[in-house]
């Protein structure tokens, strides 16, 4: 296939749409990608970006619409037919079997003949050739579990490539990786579009979109609202297309007196199950009357940060003091405990941990607070008291609807999240912990849980904030601290805060070892 | 209608129904292959089931051992635990019961010695679900596998301690010597008579009445105690269990526990209510049959008392049978009871696609 | 000296014979639990597979159409075991127990109906059975000590079901390590999401993965009816398929310890019957029933982590949702 240089389209999406039951997920969607470009699509979390992905890679099937590729209209039923047309995709969680080697990952599912001996020796040397001719280093015989997540994900680009693929589709490819990662990630995909690889990046940070597309598509509540030339625009512009408005810092701030010394972590480190050090002698503090925002990429150890302070999982070393309270990794600790030193937590994924999907709105509303006496009548639940919690607190931030007896699993992320935000919040706790407050939020909801942080905030609490939105660590907290890969890697005060030094700090580049 | 209204429809009726019938359909035609007018093996079947005191005595009888196992395995549904050890729970709490009944009649008036042998057999049971249990929380090992394993042990166990321990010299079968006369449950006919009613004689005992005390049991402990809410949060999202500072590992022991006992208390039906010795293989089948009946029931101790009810009428429904058609057997029973738990639980949503088109079409129509 | 001899030989070919339906069913269990589908069904299946072979070969006086029709009900039940698992996404531990349970009340009605022996067929003689075969060469090298000893009496004289059983092991090896399928069956048993996206479907690999289940359970179950014994007789598995689960765990899901596993089993099954009454020295008379469940007990052992892992495919028991909102 030779690349026609009057912009020849590789690919072409003309008025499709796609329904999940009740859910619009995607609507009456147009597109142009040009040969051998980087093409960018941008869009907050749920704007419905990964459902056109999986209709282009013949995962999903529209409802309406058509499909061209290389100015052919095709029907795609399955990923086999996406694969034959050229069309390769990395997805955000990588599809890889994690105790097959590279080799056999790649060549599952077009291994070419029945038996593997004879396979794997042509696939090989093809390969071999492959990774020369785009500089992508990947060992072949190792078990792929073994493997770093950059290197997992350039597997997954081979494996695309071995397909034959000359339209490459990336789903959030650096949302696992460090920056060094992202970077050479980036230079092969320049390599790649040089060769006539047509490159289509799926994206919710506007850096990247800036950094290596040539075109940038804009996606909002399942419809394209905007395509633009990158060269021609600017990240305010795109973040403005993107959430619809002027970009919020909607929050009012105010001044609020420092009270006591409500958290002090000491040299605090987290190894995961597999024995990997998660979180790397790490040092903060935390006052009443205070935010502090951690920001980070996603995985760099602030979900580990998190679990610890919230006794869900424990410390390998170090101590975390609550007032007079202590953590450490000889004293074994449940969340319970933790819950009744006064210290609430908002969970990252309210799906996983936040709610009970199955369990009516009210029980949900208890969760983490089922031994309080309040809820509990002898050996009976007391279910006029957690009705009347319930019935308080929908009222009061406006869950809908209101009925007690609806499954959580049942309401919108929206009103799932008020759930959890509400019980945590009406413990009244002396320390909060908050994930990704406002993580598949609708904009409505996330002005609300805003103010209510600092609403209570202003009633003299201490709150830790932990998020991968720069836009909501920036604007609600006193202080923030960076982490990168398990460090701290810098603590910025409110009135230093820009974005060229989070970046910096996240990507641990001014090299310095804070703590 | 309401949509809402039309999906609670669908589960606790519709679905369910259209499952139980699909396995009789299938049985309908087992039947037919060997002969047999499915009609009139229906009209003995109800008839042996239900048509005389007798028979209900019967019916209630097997219902009283299908609570408890199908109690067994939805409370450890609950906990997110498929506990398949129901059989050999049931067989050792046999030993308790019967260790309690032998050694302590001697010094205990038969007043005290009966609680401590239903104390013992539902201890017995516990214990023997306990270890799955632990090795589940604790040591990861699968507790499907290891239950199972659990019955042969079990088998083998209690083979050698009837053989070798209980067997009474000069005896062909292997069973322990018989209990005391005054060590054994009041017979239903006995304890109606007491009120002055009479009732034909049958197996039915007061066990029944324990049988719906641990329905409510369980119904009170899950739906309004906070330790039921523990235990239903660790089966439905043990992560957010975790959160909560609930320690899921304690609780799948506890719901194993618990269901080991309920598992136990067949044993006091059989040993206490019926058979008043311990036999070889009391316990056959119950164990198994629990799952049907939990299945069925949706895992709710009301669903269950219905479930059991159901299952006991085929097991007394199936010994009329056997003995009216000279052409079937019990083993009938097995079939129906396979059948159920292919439809109503492996394939419990086949129809729910289609039903749900028609019900949306409906609901849409009256809106 | 002699006399030990004999007891060993005695009983390592009584391991053979107890051991190859292990081997047949652990298999089977092998390709459909490495494909990601429980399979507490070898049981019944193998139950209806001897049934099968039992009513065919003797209707048709061939022990080979009794094999053959023995494959098809097995795979029969094999393919109820897919639906229920792979098209409606339902229990899978539900649905074996219901094949167990209907295979084991299917066979005896169908039995009383036919043959009315009281759930048995009717025994079976000449070429209804699989006979003995006498190795080429066995006669003359019986005299030459221990390993002529050991090729005419251990491996010799067994029917063909037993030589197959040992040959399906490196066969069911290579086919599951050296072939696109079985890197295939390996791969959606681990995450069959990654087998999706590549463009291979799913739910046609597990089928046939549990069809091949299905096949190896009925040649077990006509070994049981045509081979090792006469006749059917009701519920004559008599837990042979969970003692095979417990081998195929044993082995941790690897076709070579299978045949390991099942050798040890085996062995434990034929001591057991020859340890019935015999007082050892120091030790005394050991239980038979506790060497009959040592298989059970061992592999519990091994699931609590105390002799090793055992690790199992990752996505055994999942069911596979392809449109995940």
């Amino acid at each position: 296939m030779s690349i026609d240089p009057n912009a020849s389209l590789a690919l072409e999406l003309l008025e499709v749409s796609k329904q999940f039951g009740a859910v619009k997920a995607n609507q009456d969607i147009n597109l142009s990608v040009v040969s051998g470009s980087v093409h960018g699509i941008i869009g907050e979390n749920g704007a419905g970006k990964s459902t056109l992905m999986s209709i282009i890679y013949g995962l999903y099937q529209p409802d309406k619409g058509q499909i061209r590729v290389n100015g052919q209209a095709i029907q795609l039923r399955n990923p086999q037919q996406a694969i034959s047309l050229g069309i390769g995709m990395v997805h955000q969680h990588f599809m890889l079997v994690e105790t097959f080697t590279a080799l056999e990952n790649i060549i599952l599912g077009a291994e070419g003949g029945a038996l593997l001996k004879t396979t794997t020796a042509t696939a090989r040397q093809q390969l071999e050739q492959i990774i020369a001719r785009h500089g992508l280093a990947v060992p072949l015989d190792i078990p792929v579990a073994e493997l770093s997540v950059g290197v997992q994900q350039r597997i997954e680009i081979l494996k695309a490539l071995y397909r034959n693929a000359r339209i490459l589709i990336l789903d959030e490819p650096t949302g696992v990786l460090t920056p060094q990662e992202a970077d050479e990630l980036f230079v092969i995909l320049r390599q790649l579009t040089a060769q006539g690889v047509t490159v289509l990046l799926i994206t919710h940070k506007l850096r990247e979109i800036m950094a290596i597309t040539d075109q940038v598509s804009v996606m909002r509540q399942g419809r394209m609202v905007a395509h633009r030339k990158t060269a021609e625009t600017t990240i305010a512009e795109l973040a403005e297309l993107m959430v619809g408005r002027k970009v919020r810092h909607t929050v009012e701030y105010s001044e609020v007196a420092l009270g006591t010394e409500r958290l002090r972590v000491k040299d605090l480190v987290v190894r995961d199950a597999s024995g990997v050090e998660r979180v790397k002698k790490v040092n903060f503090h935390l006052n009443a009357g205070e935010i502090v925002g951690v920001a980070g990429v996603s995985g760099n150890g602030q979900s580990e940060l998190l679990q610890v302070l919230a006794g869900i999982i424990s410390p390998t070393a170090g101590e975390i003091h609550y007032s007079q309270h202590m953590i450490t990794p000889k004293t074994p600790i449940d969340a319970a405990e933790v819950r009744r030193w006064g210290v609430a937590h908002v969970p990252e994924d309210r799906h996983r941990m936040g709610l009970v999907l199955p369990f009516q709105a009210y029980e949900s509303q208890i969760l983490g607070y089922q031994s309080e006496p309040k809820y509990n009548k002898g050996l009976s639940q007391n279910y006029t008291a957690m009705l009347n919690t319930y019935a308080e607190q929908a009222e009061k931030f406006d869950i809908r609807p209101r009925s007690p007896y609806l499954k959580s699993a049942s309401f919108s992320g929206g009103n799932q999240q008020k759930i959890v935000i509400s019980r945590e919040i009406n413990a009244e706790p002396e320390v909060l912990l908050v994930g990704q407050p406002t993580r598949g939020v609708d904009i409505g909801a996330i002005e609300f849980i805003h103010q209510q942080l600092m609403e209570l905030r202003a009633r003299g609490k201490a709150i830790l904030l932990v998020s991968v939105e720069l836009d909501e660590i920036i604007s609600l907290s006193d202080r923030i601290i960076v982490m990168c890969d398990g460090m701290i890697t810098g603590e910025v005060a409110r009135e230093e805060v820009n974005e060229t030094l989070l970046g910096m700090l996240m990507a641990n580049a001014t090299g310095e070892q804070h703590g | 209608m309401k949509a809402s209204t039309a999906e609670r429809w669908l589960s606790l009726f519709i679905l369910p129904s259209l499952n139980l019938l699909t396995a009789f359909f299938f049985t309908a035609l087992i039947l037919l292959i060997t002969n047999v007018n499915p009609i009139e093996a229906a009209h003995y079947m109800i008839q042996g089931a239900f048509g005389s005191q007798e028979g209900w005595g019967y019916t209630l009888y097997y219902t009283t051992n299908f609570i408890f196992t199908g109690l067994a395995v939805a409370i450890a549904f609950h906990a997110g635990l498929f506990n398949i050890g129901g059989e050999g729970q049931a067989y050792i709490g046999g030993l308790g019961v019967t260790l309690v009944a032998l050694g302590l009649s001697p010094y205990l008036p038969a007043l005290i010695v009966i609680p401590l042998s239903i104390i013992a057999g539902a201890l017995f049971g516990a214990a023997w679900a306990a270890i799955p249990g632990y090795l589940q929380a604790y040591r990861d090992s699968h507790i499907v596998i290891t239950t199972i394993m659990f019955n042969f042990i079990a088998a083998s166990l209690m083979v050698y301690l009837l053989v070798n321990v209980f067997a009474v010299p000069g005896e062909m079968t292997p069973a322990s010597r018989s209990f005391p006369d005054d060590i054994k449950l009041w017979q239903w006919h006995e304890f109606m008579g007491f009120f002055g009613v009479d009732f034909d004689s049958s197996p039915l005992n007061i066990s029944l009445l324990l049988a719906l005390l641990c329905c409510y049991g369980v119904w009170f402990l899950l739906w309004k105690t906070r330790w039921g809410y523990e235990i239903r949060t660790v089966g439905a999202n043990p992560d957010a269990a975790i959160y909560a500072g609930i320690n899921p590992r304690k609780i799948w022991v506890l719901a194993m526990l618990l269901g080991g006992a309920l598992a136990g208390l067949v044993s006091v039906n059989e040993l206490l209510g019926v058979q008043h010795r311990l036999v070889l293989g009391f316990n056959a089948g119950y164990g198994f049959a629990g799952i049907a009946v939990a299945l069925m029931g949706r895992n709710h101790p009301i669903g269950i008392i219905l479930a059991a009810l159901l299952f006991g009428a085929l097991y007394q429904g199936g010994a009329e049978l056997a003995f009216e058609m000279p052409n079937v057997t019990r083993d009938m029973v097995i079939v129906i009871q396979g059948l159920i738990i292919l439809f109503s639980g492996a394939m419990e949503f086949m129809y729910q696609p289609l039903v749900r088109r028609l019900l949306w079409r409906w609901v849409r129509a009256g809106a | 000296m002699n006399d030990i001899l004999t007891f060993i030989t005695l009983a390592l070919d009584a391991t053979l014979r107890v051991a190859t339906p292990l081997i047949l069913a652990a298999l089977a269990g092998l390709f459909s639990e490495r494909s990601g589908i429980v399979d507490i069904g070898l049981e019944g299946k193998m139950l209806v597979g001897a049934f099968a072979a039992g009513a065919v070969a003797y209707w048709t006086g061939s022990a080979w159409l009794g094999l053959g029709a023995a494959m098809l009900a097995s795979m029969g039940f094999a393919l109820l075991h897919g639906l229920a698992c792979i098209t409606y996404q339902g229990n899978q531990v539900v649905s074996g127990v219901a094949i167990n349970i209907l295979a084991s009340g299917l066979t005896t009605i169908l039995g009383l109906a036919w043959f009315h022996q009281g759930g048995s067929t009717p025994p079976l003689v000449g070429a209804q059975r699989f006979n003995d075969i006498t190795l080429p060469g066995a006669d003359a090298l019986k005299s030459v000590p221990v390993l002529g000893d050991f090729y005419a009496n251990v491996l010799s004289g067994h029917n063909i079901l037993v030589y197959i059983a040992l040959l399906l092991v490196p066969f069911c090896a290579w086919v599951l390590y050296k072939t696109r399928f079985g890197l295939r069956i390996r791969a959606v048993g681990e995450n069959p999401k990654a087998v999706d996206t590549a463009g291979v479907s799913v739910a046609l690999l597990r089928y046939r993965a549990v069809l091949i289940a299905g096949a190896l359970c009925g040649i077990a179950g006509a070994y049981l009816s045509t081979a090792q014994n006469a006749q059917f007789i009701r519920d004559m598995t008599a837990g042979q398929g969970f003692m095979a689960l417990a081998a195929l765990i044993f082995a941790k899901w690897r076709p070579w310890p299978i045949l390991a596993a099942a050798l040890l089993f085996g062995f434990l099954d034929a001591l057991a019957i020859r340890m019935q009454g015999v007082s050892l020295p120091l030790i005394g008379q050991v239980p038979v029933q506790l060497i009959e469940s040592l298989p059970y007990i061992l592999t519990v052992v091994l699931l609590a982590g105390f002799i090793g892992k055992a690790m199992p495919p990752k996505a055994l028991g999942l069911p596979y949702l392809k449109e995940q909102r």
